[in-house]
Parts: structure tokens; sequence; C-alpha cells
């Protein structure tokens, strides 16, 4: 089956490009045909998980990988690892600054959110060293 | 309604022009983009008083061809370039949200959603 890989680096220092690599991610898949309900679940998913790495870790990288009937992101950072993933996961729970806040988000809807629009995912952590975010959203085209 | 509509309902004033004869069904406002990205479903206006380019990458992503800034907010260069480059309409009105809203709700936009 064949598959098409890219890859972004999310920076870590600036706030207003995080989404960059998830509108980039969105638009291949519109131009490859994909249907827009997964086009927009992967958009949604990928950007909630950029908006975390640029809060919490300093950026990352992205790895996108479309194959015919998924696409499968990883997510992955340096930052400060997930001390307790369970209560990450619950709705409202964040530990974002202010300053985030009064940029629209830190809501604690960040995880939530992109566990219900991906059909898999996934979460390796490790305190002090980092974070894995692997994520699927399946196609049916 | 069309978004030619809601510029003449909320007597706002265009920054940034798409296609302003797009048909708008729902609609949903909030300051808060995970709010927005957690519980918006195809709604295609976002009434905001939130200014910043996460603004219009958060409507980008949510398939959005409008949003209304409240308030008589003004969105800065950075975020209108944005905005044109994803063909997305940028208004601003000086109601404030609670009235933006519901005159857009009185004049037939829906939020979208059951609850």
């Amino acid at each position: 089956m064949s598959s098409i890989h890219l890859r972004y680096e999310v920076p870590g220092d600036d706030f207003t490009r995080a989404g960059e690599a998830s509108g980039a991610v969105k638009k291949r898949l519109k131009a490859l045909g994909y249907n827009s309900d997964a086009i927009r679940r992967v958009a949604i998913a990928m950007y909630e998980a950029e908006i975390n790495m640029v809060i919490h870790a300093d950026g990352g990288y992205c790895d996108v990988d479309i194959f015919p009937d998924r696409v499968e992101i990883l997510l992955a950072d340096k930052g400060p690892g997930i001390p307790d993933v369970e209560k990450a996961m619950q709705a409202g729970f964040s530990t974002a600054p202010d300053n985030v806040r009064n940029l629209g988000f830190g809501a604690g809807m960040g995880l939530p959110n992109i566990k219900k629009y991906t059909d898999e995912m996934r979460i390796e952590t490790e305190i002090g060293v980092g974070t894995n975010l692997y994520l699927t959203v399946k196609v049916n085209n | 309604m069309v978004i030619k509509d809601i510029i003449d309902i909320l007597q706002g004033e265009v920054i940034c022009e798409g296609d302003l004869n797009q048909e708008i069904k729902t609609a949903c406002g909030s300051d808060m983009m995970s709010d927005v990205l957690a519980f918006v479903k195809d709604q295609s206006v976002l009434l905001t008083g939130l200014v910043n380019p996460q603004v219009v990458r958060t409507a980008e992503m949510m398939d959005m061809a409008c949003i209304v800034f409240v308030r008589g907010k003004e969105p800065d260069q950075s975020i209108i370039n944005l905005a044109e480059s994803r063909d997305i309409t940028l208004i601003k009105t000086r109601f404030r949200m609670f009235t933006a809203c519901g005159l857009l709700y009185s004049n037939g936009l829906s939020g979208g959603c059951e609850l």
C-alpha cells in the first residue's frame, strides 16, 4: 500500500505559527481528494496537538503518513513530559499559564478533543525526556 | 442567509473580503478557541472578541468562511494576511457579543447544535 510521508517542524517560540503544519496537511489531504469529515478530524486533532507542543514543550516535530484508508500522525517533543496522563485527559484540566488562556486556549480541552476526533490515540511520555503522541484517523472515502 | 446579509444585520465593516455570496446556515460565538474546536459542528461563522492569528487558524481547521470581530475589535495586518490567504472573510461590528449573536439568531441563523 503506497503512502505519502510528510514532516513538519513546530517552532516552540512562536505561538502565532502554531497551526501551520495542520493547515498544510489539511491542504494536502484536500488536494488528494479525501472526504471533508476526515480532513477536518485530522486538522483539528493535529492543530490541538501543535498548540499543546507550543504551550508545554517548546515545539517539536510532526510526522504524517497518509494512507488510502487512514492518516497516521506522530507529534514528538522534548518537553517536560506529562506527569499524570489520566488527569491530563480529563476535560477541563489544564496546566496552561494565564497568557495562553488570554489567547483562547488552555481550557483543558486539548487532549479530550484530540481523543474525540481520532480513531486511535496513544501517548508515550517520560518526565524530563518528552512526549510522543500517536494518532490515527480512519478515512472512509 | 449569505455573508452579505450578516454585514447588513450587524452594520459591519469588511476588513478582508472572501466570497460574500457564500451561504451561511449556522454560527458560533466564543472567545475560547478550544471550545470552538470542541463543540462546533458545521458552523460557518465565528463571532469572537478575541483578536489573534489563532482565531483564523481555528476557523481554517473548522472550514469556517467568515469571522466577525465583535465590540469593534481590530485585527492587525498579520491576521488579515492569514485570512486573505485562506479566503476567509473578516468583518468587524460595534455590537457586543450577546447583541451580535442575538441579531443573527433572530434573523434565522441557528447554532447548528441541538443544545
